[in-house]
Order: C-alpha cells, then structure tokens, then sequence
C-alpha cells in the first residue's frame, strides 16, 4: 500500500484526477464529507488530504511514501526528499513585488515582508544585498502600502491581487509548479510501484 | 525480546549495540574511547565535513575554546598516524552533539561505526563495506545497503561543461532524482549521460551494464569498473546502487553508501571513501569507514510494553522491613519485574497485584 499525501484544495483535486486518470482511483474522495483518509485497496493506493504546506513534512518523515507538493514549499523548507516529477501544474512564479511608484535605494538596508524567508534571505544574498526580513503569515500585500516594508517576496500567479493593491511585479526569482516528491527510504522498498505511478502521471501531464 | 544473561528484557538498541561491537571486533576492530570535548579549531578548518552546522562551544579553564563533539572522524584520524602498508581499524560508539532537523536545536546523538585508516587497498575496502552490509543485517533482515562512486558521478556531470554555481545545482538534482530540474539546468545538451545515472538504480549488474555506454574511457570507466569490482566481491550481501547519494566531493571520493532499514523514514547507515578529506588535513593515507545513527532505531518497534511492571507489591507502614525485602526476592526469582509500595501509584500499569500482609504474600 502507497500512502499518498494530497495538498487540500483546487490544486489538490487537479492532482487527484491526474492519479486517477492514470489507474490509482478513489471514487470515495470525492464525496462531501469530513472522512481524510481514502483507500482504495485493489489498485494499492491510500490518499488522505493536508494542508499544502505540511505535504513534505508527511513525506519527509515517512508518514506517507509520496505527495505532492508545490516547489515554494521545497525550496523554502528544503525537506530531504526525491523530487520525481514536474506535475506543471499549479505554476506561477516566486516573485519581488513592489508598490507601483517604488524605487530602490540602495542606499538602505532593503526592508522585505514575506511568508518565505529563506527564498528572499538566499536571493539577496546572492545579489549581495543587505536586507531586513519581515516574517508576515498571510497578507502580504499590506506590508508595502502600510510602510512596513519596501518590497514583498511573495507568489505571484496572474498578478491581480498585486494590481487591486496597487501594487506590481519587479522581479521573478523562480518559476514554481507542483512536484511529485517521495521519501527517499520508502523509495528503496517501494521502488517499483512508485516508479510505476510517477510513469503513469507522467502521462497525464499537461504541456501548453 | 532476547533477555541478556542477567535476566531482562533487552532493547533493540541495546541488543544491537553488543551486536556490532562484537561484530566489528572480531574483524579485529578496537574499540575507540574518546573524550567529550575537542578543540573547536578542528571544526572551524573542516566546516563544510559536518553534517550540521551548529557546535556547542565553550571555553577551557585555560582561555582554549573547546567544542562538544558534533562529529567522530575527524578526531580519530587527528589520532592516527600514516604508516606504509598499514593500517588502522578502530570502531567506536559516542555521543554526538548537533543541530537536528526543523526545530534547529541541539540535539545528543548515538553514533556507533568503524573506521579503517592507512594504505586502505581493496580487501580493506570490501571489508568495510560489508561490515556495513553486516551492520544492517544485524539491525533488521529487511534493509538495503546502497552504494555510489563518486568518480562516476563526477566524471559523468563533467561531460556538461557547467560552471561551478551549475555544477552544484546539477549534483543536487541528482541527489533528488530530479531529471525535470536536470533538464531545464542545460538546455540544449545532452543530458542523456546523467539522466541514465539518476533513473538507473537497483541490481548492481543491470545499473552498471546500462551506464556502460556512458562511460566509455578515461575516470569514467575506471570508476564503473572499480565498482564492478567491488559489487562483485560483495555479492554475498545484499548490495543495491543509487547514485543519488552525493556527498560533498571537497571530502568523499570514490565509493559511498549508505543504509536503510524498512520502517526507518531516513537513513541509518552512512559512510565512504574520504581521501581527500584525509588530503585537506595534511595526510597521506587513505580512509573509509561509516556511522549508524542509533536514536533512530528505537522507532523500530512499534508495540509498546503492556504494562510498566509486571507486580504491584502493596504493603503498610507495619509491614516487618525484612520479611519484606525477601518477599520482593522471591517474586523476582522468575524474572518478573516488582514494584514494593504503599499506595497504587497514579497511571501505574501492573499485571498484577499482591498484598504483603502479616509477613506473608497473599495473591
């Protein structure tokens, strides 16, 4: 039995069509109800839902085998896991988001409110820039017009929240698209069956 | 549970804690006792060695600033010497002091392993590799023990031409099997090579006859076939390769594994070839050896015990102190573990109860 972790959500049921649309099945998941753990016994398959960003702490500690899980995630918590597949699903983009009359001064220490601190930490060192990180949970965008900081570091998919909040993308420090990962050790006794399935979606994935 | 001579039940840990040291001893492997403390300075010169990178510092009564142990190796080999056509087998197990995971605290971990130091030719290599094998065998009958050369990883990464930010950014990918990212790394080149190194795992026979093609000369081919070599010799032991392990290539060279066992979320066995880090510090011997990280073993067994202890001894305040301290003997004559006290403890889970009244032990 493969135990899978799936990110609740839009994104999560796109992925689930795609695993059963490639034979893993699990006509119980789509039910309205308050169930999170779904098996489907024949074709060796057990799904359960959580929240997006805790799929790689599932897969990381073994608790389910795979999961898919969004690159910001991977790249911000860095979990010690095999990243299989590029589900090119769920894309958008890691990027500097500014206020529309914003201007850089380099003559100061850059203040930058994000949820992903290790992202904006690691881009700015790399362009050598002094920074001060702000660590915010939700509602970014608010940082900039309030004067808490000058830029975000945030997710932009097509940039209207930026825009209702007159605010604009600067700069994309990295693509980002749903990953099929697994645990590295369930991946040695298992290897068979999840290469099986990572074929499977492979088949599924669609390219614009 | 096996029961050791004195009587009680033995933890996995420990069972196979006197498991591998009577394992490596009989392969004539002395056992290492090191002190807690090490000079920080032998960390600071070999940073990027550690698994982790916080050390628990203090200072000497003397103004030295000494460290907590994050790491074994680089003690012993500081301890050995560089005599032709020798070499030094030590095995040892220690408390190790490092960073752990998300929550970025100190953590003290059990290390056990082996390292064998000097003019390391291919006995002693193969030795090495298959006390690892041994070492898991020992731990549990369902493992697998995975090895990689880095030479063949190097070499087949070189074929890309990358820069050196590329390069570490090609290795990563390798170490997540990660071909997507691989292919959007180097466009436009042929990544045919070191695609074939990422999905290419398994049987040691079929992996190495597939990259085959790809290694046709030079390191390349003298590092596949070393591996042939080796994998070979080993073919007792239940050998697999991966070449996603990819340690850092400033230390390791050569062949690298690495162990896990069903039921373990990561691995619990780690080691290599480490010439070079030998180099850096100024050596000539060559070395391998590995570590079992311990605390992850007790994860293993997933039932917990049924009850604390096995009889709950209740007496009063009169009870004769003598008769008492005998009546607690004779019930642990048959290995049953006892509890004397005076009240029921709270949460206290017992197989049974007996009451010490008028002398006597009544059920």
């Amino acid at each position: 039995m493969i135990n899978v972790a799936l990110p609740k959500g839009r994104l999560g049921e796109k992925v689930y069509a795609m695993f059963a649309a490639a034979g893993y099945e699990c006509p119980s998941i789509l039910e309205n109800n308050r169930k999170l753990i779904f098996e489907n016994e024949a074709a060796g398959v057990r799904y359960f839902w959580v929240k997006p960003s805790d799929v790689a702490i599932y897969v990381e500690r073994g608790a389910a085998d795979i999961g898919v899980a969004g690159k910001d995630i991977l790249l911000e918590y860095r979990p010690d896991v095999y990243e299989l597949l590029d589900l090119n699903l769920g894309r958008c983009r890691m990027a500097v988001a500014a206020k529309k009359d914003f201007r850089d001064d380099t003559e100061k220490t850059l203040r930058v409110a994000t949820k992903f601190t290790r992202i904006a930490r690691e881009y700015y060192a790399g362009l050598g820039r002094d920074i001060d990180i702000i660590h915010l949970n939700g509602s970014i965008e608010i940082a900039p017009i309030l004067g808490l900081s000058d830029v975000i570091v945030d997710i932009v998919e097509t940039g209207k929240t930026l825009l209702e909040n007159n605010l604009e993308p600067v700069e994309t420090i990295v693509p980002i698209s749903a990953r099929l990962i697994a645990n590295k050790a369930s991946f040695k006794f298992n290897a068979s069956t999840i290469e099986a399935i990572a074929e499977g979606l492979k088949g599924q994935i669609k390219y614009d | 549970m096996t029961m050791n001579p004195l009587g009680y039940p033995l933890k996995r840990e420990e069972r196979v804690l006197f498991g591998l040291r009577a394992l490596y001893q009989r392969h004539g492997y002395r056992q290492y006792k090191m002190g807690k403390f090490e000079e920080y300075d032998l960390y600071a010169r070999n940073k990027d060695f550690l698994v982790s990178d916080g050390i628990i510092t203090f200072t000497d009564t003397d103004g030295r600033l000494m460290a907590l142990k994050p790491d074994v190796t680089l003690s012993i080999i500081k301890n050995t010497k560089d005599v032709e056509d020798q070499v030094q087998k030590v095995c040892y197990s220690e408390n190790v002091y490092r960073i752990s995971g998300s929550t970025r605290q100190f953590k003290e971990l059990m290390q056990t392993g082996l390292e064998c130091i000097g003019d390391v030719d291919l006995y002693s290599l193969c030795e090495v590799i298959a006390l690892a094998a041994e070492s898991l065998d020992l731990i549990d009958a369902d493992n697998v023990l995975e090895l990689s050369h880095m030479g063949v990883v190097s070499a087949l990464v070189n074929t890309l031409d990358l820069d050196p930010d590329e390069r570490a950014a090609a290795l990563q990918c390798i170490g997540e099997k990660n071909i997507d990212g691989l292919k959007k790394l180097c466009p436009g080149k042929d990544v045919a090579g070191v695609e074939k190194l990422i999905s290419a795992h398994g049987a040691p026979k079929a992996v190495i006859e597939a990259l085959r093609p790809f290694c046709g000369q030079g390191l390349a081919k003298a590092a596949l076939d070393e591996l042939e070599t080796v994998t070979r010799l080993l073919n007792r032991h239940n050998v697999q390769l991966d070449f996603s392990i990819v340690n850092d290539m400033n230390y390791y060279n050569g062949i690298v594994f690495q162990g896990y066992i069903h039921g373990i979320p990561t691995g619990v066995l780690s080691g290599g070839q480490y010439d070079r880090l030998m180099q850096r510090m100024g050596r000539e011997s060559r070395a391998v050896g590995f570590a079992i990280y311990m605390d992850l073993l007790e994860r293993l067994d997933k039932e917990s015990r049924p009850y604390d202890v096995d009889v709950l001894l209740l007496y009063d305040a009169s009870a004769d102190v003598a008769a008492l301290s005998q009546a607690v003997e004779v019930l642990t004559k048959d290995g049953s573990t006892v509890t004397a006290q005076r009240a029921i403890p709270d949460k206290l889970k017992y197989r049974k109860l007996v009451k010490f009244e008028g002398g006597k032990i009544i059920d």
